[in-house]
């Protein structure tokens, strides 16, 4: 384990204490650097000495944004204009110096399946500086349809109840939904048609293959007092665990929360629409109502890059009052598959 | 345990001679005593549905009424009754004719699971 760390970095070197201490302060500015399960601390003042050590490895960036939870038709006492906050959110979008490629929104497009809800995002969305948004469903995207005029209108071409994935500068994207057919006292559900496709998506992809997974309901044990979490999740991480890179990004719970298991990087983004309470610390979730001013600290973005020369992924995580943290993670990427398994 | 059960028939024998029919309503017993009234109102609140599990003499009719801030549904998990999503203050109700236990839950949030029983 010295060695490995010794080998890939010229700075401190991680132990329990600095893992904690990296975890502790993942939200306010630390860089946590991730390679094969080991995590290192940065300052951020070192990040921009990472990044400039290679600049031709940006060639091959991939940068794009993650929104979610924009629930457009609520109207409530913690934030009665959402539409004004999901335009704040796209000005900071369309202010990023990078164009990003595109745009995921991670579900809960809508506050009550309307077709005035969903008109309404769909023309505020247009004004994003971006080439394409991908979807996924959130619980309140399906209501009392099981969500036909949300594939109508966003899922076009999604195979099932709105799943698919696509490719972009060898990455390879995967939505899922995991909002349909819930049973009494469960949580989220992939269930067994979606499970099936996804392990023949992945079955011919090299282990190298960086992979991003989005889907509205965490895909990790978030708070399953509160139904955060998935059912049958692990069934499908089983079929992404050959993968060096996974990474999954979801919504639902309105707040940032990540966790790194192995070579997976769970991440949830904040909501530009209304906060919800941290696990635990209210009678059930829902819409959190906050002093007005503190609101755009708690609504926001997340923006990743990808930077494949330089095996790294950075989530950023951007409130709508300007304040941001930084998470990097390295992507382990072996240069064969006998080093990935055999070091 | 058996002692405090043939205990508690006595007592509740000797209640019934005394109060009658109002000795049906017996605090020892885990049950959810019957409803007088033929229409109850159970509130959706704080991702909860309360009184969670209640008891109704058949041809209740139940009225839920949903006092969050995001929508909940109704839906029975046997497939008898199921409401349309319900907004804020919005309700749905239902005759229950047969006696019998009716689970139900959120389909939105299925971690709300609540139950009517009827006599």
């Amino acid at each position: 384990m010295g060695n490995f760390i010794k080998d890939n970095f010229n700075k401190d070197g991680v132990d329990r204490r600095g893992f904690l201490k990296c975890m502790a302060w993942a939200g306010t500015g630390t860089l946590c650097v991730l390679q094969a399960g080991v995590l290192k601390s940065f300052a951020l003042s070192d990040i921009g000495s990472i990044t400039k050590q290679d600049k031709a490895a940006m060639k091959g960036a991939l940068s794009f944004v993650q929104i979610s939870d924009s629930h457009i038709g609520f109207d409530k006492a913690a934030n009665p204009d959402v539409t004004a906050t999901l335009r704040e959110a796209i000005a900071k979008i369309n202010a990023l110096p990078q164009a990003p490629e595109f745009i995921l929104h991670t579900g809960d497009l809508s506050h009550l399946s309307k077709a005035s809800e969903f008109d309404t995002l769909e023309q505020t969305l247009k004004t994003i500086r971006t080439d394409k948004i991908f979807y996924v469903p959130g619980e309140h995207d399906v209501l009392n349809d099981n969500g036909q005029q949300y594939r109508e209108r966003f899922g076009k071409d999604s195979k099932g109840d709105g799943w698919y994935s696509f490719d972009q500068k060898g990455v390879h994207f995967i939505g899922l939904v995991n909002v349909m057919n819930l049973k009494a006292g469960g949580l989220g559900t992939l269930g067994h048609d979606q499970l099936e496709w996804l392990e023949d998506d992945v079955k011919h992809l090299k282990p190298s293959t960086p992979i991003v997974v989005f889907a509205h309901i965490p895909l990790w044990a978030a708070y399953p007092e509160w139904g955060w979490g998935t059912e049958d999740s692990e069934q499908a991480l089983a079929y992404l665990k050959r993968f060096g890179s996974v990474s999954v990004l979801n919504g639902h719970i309105h707040q940032v929360m990540q966790k790194v298991e192995g070579n997976v990087t769970f991440h949830t983004a904040m909501s530009t629409a209304f906060p919800q309470p941290q696990p635990g610390a209210a009678p059930s979730p829902g819409p959190l109502k906050v002093p007005a001013e503190k609101l755009r600290s708690l609504l926001g973005l997340t923006n990743v890059d990808f930077r494949r020369g330089k095996h790294t992924l950075a989530i950023v995580d951007s409130t709508l009052d300007g304040a941001s943290s930084t998470s990097n993670y390295r992507i382990a990427q072996p240069e064969s598959e006998e080093s990935l398994y055999g070091g | 345990m058996v002692k405090r059960i043939v205990s508690r028939s006595i007592l509740c024998a000797a209640l019934l001679g005394t109060f009658g029919w109002t000795a049906a309503i017996h605090a020892g017993d885990n049950t959810p005593a019957a409803q007088e009234t033929a229409s109850l109102e159970v509130k959706i609140d704080n991702f909860s549905f309360m009184p969670q599990d209640t008891a109704v003499a058949a041809g209740t009719t139940v009225t839920w009424i949903n006092r969050d801030d995001v929508p909940h549904t109704v839906v029975s998990t046997s497939g008898k009754f199921k409401s349309k999503a319900l907004d804020t203050d919005d309700k749905f109700s239902f005759t229950f004719t047969e006696p019998g236990t009716y689970e139900y839950f959120c389909s939105v949030h299925p971690k709300m699971t609540a139950k009517i029983i009827v006599k």
